[in-house]
């Protein structure tokens, strides 16, 4: 097992704002690991430290075997960076932006790298279109194509499918797994549920720190989440009255359905005893990642807040 | 719809105001900025120049030389600095500009004066700036009456009276004429291109900070110095192509005259330029918005417009006010480009100018460097 990342003890602050604290990361080559969090948790601070982009107040560790304070240019040359704001030339034509990247990382066979990287993403017929004048889909492919061009062993993704269609950020996943399949390592933070499904593993941070860590399912375990789902009438309406109540922890309602969770589940049930009768129906389901996620927010509220 | 044309108008003025305060720096410059121009310039501005430096040949060692001397001395207007021993070195003061004034006494100016034989001195002005020396040479007009008074006396004393004891023949060097463009459009030259190719580096980097592709820009392996060079090197050119276009202007429009030194002439524009555009960059790296970079640039124009000896004599100002203008390029960019122009000085004339423009590229360069940040911290 190699890792294509392993940072500890990392630390961040600007100004009086602690942004990153005591974060601790490793991932395995190969794998696609979501990063996710809520909004100002930190996630943009990380993957910029990692690439060298911020330098941490404090900790230590190697991206790709390098250090990361020390051999950040080695990283940089291996890395790809996509940011969360479009970051290339919207004045420049689609060819011209990676013409740059090849230039500025060196890379030989230039015109014909550019020419696969257009053809890879379905690009070629608009390559001589400014980059600022595509849609938001098709800058994100163009992005990526120019993260990704000088074939990196590292992609650090921020949000990239922010605004996206539901079709291009399929096929966007899509190219994410084959770039993984070649030994790509990914670390992509997003805050689409279906998005950090399709991950290998996740990392959960909240106020600057990791709160969990896993796959999918381990996350879900790890949290001892209770879930129950009820069926009835408007039931809806309950949500607030229900939410208001010892034990429990998430109340959302999903269509027709009402999810309910909390960690105890004697006070979970305790909470929703007085509706458990007709015209209401509760069955116990498995929590799903959204549930455990507001539930590991909550906590992060009530620890650092 | 509700509420009045005023209270709209009064939502937009609470907006603006409020930008206006967050942006600090906007709000400092635009209160600051005038005050300290107006003192800086208010007192630093003086087209009458007095105490200007001038060289001295004395051919003959007399009392009526000294007294000549001594009446210049006390004009205000003359600052004796310097005692040349031959015509050549008198010359050589007054090419590289160490001498406003290059006053020649002749060796039988005694005798000439006694016989009433049409006794001169002469007098050279480097008239390159015509505003520099016009007080001065005006001021000459009342010399032959006055600097002998006290000495024409005794048998003398008819040399006293009636017209005076000699003549002052002036002579305006390098541009007899005193034609206001030979001075102003070489000039130009300086002021034109520092107004375009500073302004346009200062937005070099902001314009990446504000777009967001500062962020892409700096997770490639592209060193800072790297950044820089490429991005100056587009507006070389452009700097190269507006000095052709300024020069073939002046030539044929104006009639400047071009007296040669077209090598040292070179070298000061190619560092004029290189350092112009490093300032810019170095305003970049410091300026947190395309705005403020302007303001900045601005910040910079205006006193090499007016400290730089470009619109009011240099030796005009007081002391602290050309130790300014010493600090600002354009000074010493107008000296190489007039002084190869208007007086054809070689390399060997201007080596202070150059190498102060070295000096200013070097430095410039160094901030510009120090203050890219390579990171986003």
């Amino acid at each position: 097992m190699t890792l294509a990342i392993d940072v500890a003890g990392l630390d961040k602050s600007f100004g009086d704002k602690h942004v990153v604290q005591d974060l601790s990361i490793q991932v395995e080559q190969g794998r696609i690991c979501g990063f996710l969090g809520p909004n100002g948790s930190g996630k943009t601070t990380t993957l910029r430290m990692l690439c060298g982009l911020l330098t941490p107040d404090a900790g230590s560790g190697t991206c790709l075997g390098f250090d990361i304070i020390r051999e950040a240019d080695q990283i940089k040359r291996n890395t790809g960076y996509m940011t969360q704001r479009f970051s290339l030339y919207e004045d420049l034509t689609i060819a011209e932006n990676l013409q740059f990247t090849a230039r500025v990382y060196g890379l030989d066979r230039r015109a014909q790298r550019v020419d696969e990287a257009l053809q890879r993403l379905g690009l070629t017929a608009r390559r001589d279109q400014l980059a600022g004048a595509l849609s938001g889909g098709w800058k994100q492919r163009l992005a990526l194509a120019s993260a990704t061009l000088h074939e990196p062993r590292l992609l650090l993704l921020d949000e990239p499918t922010a605004g996206v269609d539901p079709k291009a950020r399929r096929d966007f996943w899509d190219e994410i797994h084959v770039l993984a399949g070649q030994g790509l390592t990914v670390l992509v933070s997003t805050h689409y549920m279906d998005e950090a499904e399709r991950c290998h593993e996740i990392a959960y941070i909240s106020y600057g720190r990791l709160m969990a860590r896993g796959t999918v399912d381990q996350v879900i375990a790890a949290s001892h989440l209770v879930t129950f789902t009820g069926q009835g009438p408007d039931i809806g309406r309950l949500a607030h009255e229900i939410g208001a109540r010892p034990g429990v922890e998430t109340v959302a309602p999903f269509g027709a359905a009402l999810h309910v969770s909390g960690a105890d589940r004697a006070a979970l049930e305790a909470a929703i005893a007085p509706w458990k009768q007709a015209p209401f129906a509760w069955t116990e389901i498995e929590p799903t990642l959204e549930d455990v996620f507001i539930q590991l927010q909550g906590q992060a509220e009530d620890n650092f807040a | 719809m509700s509420g009045s044309w005023a209270t709209r108008v009064l939502a937009v003025m609470i907006k603006e105001v409020k930008q206006l305060t967050r942006d600090r720096l906007t709000y400092a410059m635009m209160l600051g900025l005038p005050v300290i121009q107006l003192l800086l310039f208010g007192y630093a501005i003086n087209s009458q120049p007095r105490h200007l430096p001038t060289a001295v040949l004395v051919q003959e060692d007399s009392v009526f030389a000294r007294s000549i001397l001594g009446a210049l001395d006390h004009s205000a207007y003359f600052d004796l600095v310097a005692q040349a021993r031959s015509p050549a070195e008198l010359d050589e003061m007054i090419r590289q500009g160490r001498a406003q004034f290059a006053v020649t006494i002749p060796a039988d100016f005694t005798r000439r004066v006694a016989r009433g034989d049409q006794a001169q001195i002469l007098v050279e002005a480097d008239a390159t700036d015509p505003s520099a020396t016009s007080g001065a040479l005006a001021a000459l007009a009342s010399l032959p009456v006055q600097a002998l008074a006290h000495d024409l006396r005794g048998a003398l004393g008819p040399r006293g009276q009636g017209p005076a004891p000699f003549e002052v023949v002036v002579h305006g060097r390098y541009n007899p004429e005193a034609i206001t463009a030979y001075n102003i459009v070489p000039g130009l030259l300086g002021v034109i291109l520092s107004m375009t190719l500073v302004m346009m580096t200062s937005l070099s980097l902001t314009r990446e900070t504000e777009r967001g592709t500062m962020e892409s820009l700096l997770a490639t392996p592209v060193e800072p110095l790297e950044v820089m060079a490429g991005k100056l090197a587009p507006y070389v050119v452009i700097g190269l192509v507006q000095t052709v276009i300024i020069l073939t202007l002046a030539r044929f429009l104006f009639d400047v005259p071009m007296q040669g030194g077209w090598f040292g002439l070179s070298l000061g524009v190619g560092l004029f330029i290189v350092g112009s555009l490093a300032l810019g960059f170095a305003i970049s790296t410091a300026a947190r918005s395309q705005l403020q970079a302007m303001q900045m640039t601005m910040f910079y124009i205006l006193p090499s417009i007016l400290l730089s000896g470009f619109m009011f004599p240099f030796r005009g100002m007081p002391l602290w006010a050309q130790w300014i203008g010493q600090a600002i390029p354009v000074t010493h960019f107008l000296r190489v480009v007039r002084g190869a122009l208007l007086k054809g000085q070689g390399v060997g004339d201007m080596w202070r100018e150059l190498a102060a423009l070295l000096a200013f590229v070097c430095v410039v360069t160094a901030v510009a460097m120090a203050r890219y940040r390579r990171t986003l911290d």
